[in-house]
């Protein structure tokens, strides 16, 4: 152990994350696949929003969510087999900002698989995050389960090519989440087509885990917890025994059940969002299973951020929040339920105070 | 005596017509309201504008980015008990206190006309929700 390696070392020293080190989530899921080879763990860290402020400056606060995330994942025992980041690495798109965020994820111990938001995309459509990471969707296995990223922060043609005078312009508007100038998020008939050829080579026994930025289902359009053709993407899902849809963008804890397809939202590492339910003026459609994030504290700006630690067991997630400054979370798909349920907080009569929001 | 009688009758007459004046200033027509609407509207709609404003703090950070349409503000719990403060304080020091701290920003005078936008803004949203100060 006297050979540590530096850079380790700093990364520790600048998170403050040695005092996390005990309370790391230790897996003890029981074999559930036949073949035990088949169960394994990832990591999921979300919506870093790295923020540009002039020069070598960058908005500090997000940066140490997503340093602290990185941090501790590499902190993980028994070790992830990958880590997924779900989009909005940059909160404008820039180089500055997708270089700066993707130096802080290089120093991921994993292999690491990205997934578009919109706030990376609307600056030049995606042009230099693929220069970084690669194509905007694709597929791929990993012990026996299908896994699908989608960018599904796509929009209307008109919207995105002719409406607005600058790339620059085109972002700021899709970058204010209660912005009426913005547009309702879409995977689109492309996308769509290349996902129905991709998913008919698999079997219908194979659990399909889908990684999207929207939440491929509708809950509140004002605040783009949206996706336009959400329905049809449920419909290439559906065929499936085991599908799970784990989604970003909304910076809080939701987690829902709509046929056979599962659903589940991961925190962001930079700052939480209210629920749509808090907004006095509109209506929304949110899911009545789930047990709201504790409100956050504000005296605590890391309070309700974190990110994802998952168990794959069966093909059914059981996704423990991992929350910086509150107790962790966990949500998992019970078989005899039919749903994902919180392991905790699901009976009315374990909720807490802060879980109530208005 | 009767010079005293005169005195009171003179008093009352003289308060009664600066009520009537009074009476007639309370008097307003449509317009008038409407206009006063859009006054406030105006006000609104610079808090609305500073809402979304990168130069409020000072690491370009806005208030909307945590609170799309004001959500989470709760205009209608203040004045309330801060445990963090340690007393009841008004929603315009909760204001200052975002913007010192999530914004880097300086804190505003409690009258200074973005202030008083920015209070605007946030209870134009939370319009028709009932008052319940001290609610946390
Ligand atoms: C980094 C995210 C963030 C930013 C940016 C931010 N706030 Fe906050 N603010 C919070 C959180 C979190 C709370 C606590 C919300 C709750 O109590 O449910 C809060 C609370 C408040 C409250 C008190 C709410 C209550 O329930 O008592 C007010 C008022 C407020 N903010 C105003 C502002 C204003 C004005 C700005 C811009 C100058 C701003 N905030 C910027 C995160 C933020």
């Amino acid at each position: 152990m006297k050979k540590q390696n530096p850079n380790r070392r700093d990364f520790l020293k600048g998170a403050g994350a040695l005092a996390a080190a005990s309370t790391l989530p230790l897996t003890s899921v029981e074999l559930a696949f036949a073949d035990s080879a088949k169960n394994f763990t990832f990591a999921y860290i979300s919506d870093a929003h790295i923020q540009h402020i002039a020069g070598d400056r960058f908005v500090r606060n997000w940066d140490r969510g997503l340093i602290r995330a990185v941090a501790e994942t590499n902190l993980l025992l028994p070790k992830p087999d990958f880590v997924m980041f779900g989009g909005d690495l940059a909160q404008l798109g820039t180089k500055a900002e997708l270089d700066h965020g993707a130096e802080m994820l290089a120093k991921l111990n994993y292999k690491t698989h990205m997934v578009m938001g919109e706030h990376d995309y609307y600056l030049d459509l995606g042009e230099y995050w693929s220069e970084l990471f690669g194509p905007h969707w694709y597929s791929f296995d990993h012990k026996g389960v299908h896994f699908v990223v989608l960018n599904s922060i796509l929009t209307y043609d008109e919207w995105t090519f002719e409406r607005w005078p600058t790339a620059t312009q085109r972002m700021l508007e899709m970058a204010g989440l209660d912005n009426p100038n913005g547009s309702p998020f879409m995977v689109g008939e492309k996308q769509r087509a290349w996902l129905a050829d991709d998913l008919s080579g698999v079997g219908k026994d194979t659990p399909v885990v889908v990684f999207s930025h929207s939440p491929i289902q509708k809950l509140y359009k004002g605040w783009n917890f949206w996706t336009e053709d959400a329905e049809q993407v449920q419909a290439l899902l559906q065929p499936f025994n085991d599908a799970t849809v784990i989604y970003g963008h909304v910076h809080q804890i939701q987690y829902n059940q709509i046929g056979n397809i599962s659903f589940q939202a991961v925190m962001a590492t930079a700052w939480p969002w209210p629920y749509p339910g808090t907004y006095a003026q509109a209506e929304h459609t949110m899911p009545k299973i789930t047990v709201p994030m504790n409100r956050a504290d504000p005296f605590f700006e890391r309070d309700a951020t974190g990110w994802q630690f998952i168990d794959l067991a069966n093909g059914r997630t059981s996704m423990t929040y991992h929350l910086y400054n509150n107790t962790n979370r966990t949500v998992a798909y019970d078989p005899a339920a039919g749903k994902p349920v919180d392991t905790r907080f699901q009976d009315v009569g374990n909720r807490v105070p802060p879980q109530t929001h208005y | 005596m009767a010079k005293k009688h005169l005195w009171a009758l003179f008093i009352v007459v003289a308060t009664l017509a600066v009520v009537g004046v009074s009476l007639q200033a309370d008097e307003f027509t449509d317009t008038d309201v409407e206009r006063w609407q859009a006054e406030y509207m105006t006000v609104v709609a610079e808090g609305r504008a500073l809402w979304g404003s990168p130069d409020l703090g000072t690491n370009g950070v806005a208030c909307g980015q945590c609170h799309p349409n004001a959500a989470n503000t709760h205009p209608e719990t203040y004045p309330k008990f801060q445990k963090q403060l340690g007393r009841v304080i008004a929603v315009r020091e909760m204001i200052n206190w975002c913007i010192m701290n999530p914004l880097e920003g300086e804190t505003l005078e409690l009258d200074d006309p973005r202030m008083i936008a920015l209070e605007a803004y946030i209870a134009y949203e939370r319009r028709g929700v009932a008052l319940d100060p001290g609610k946390h």
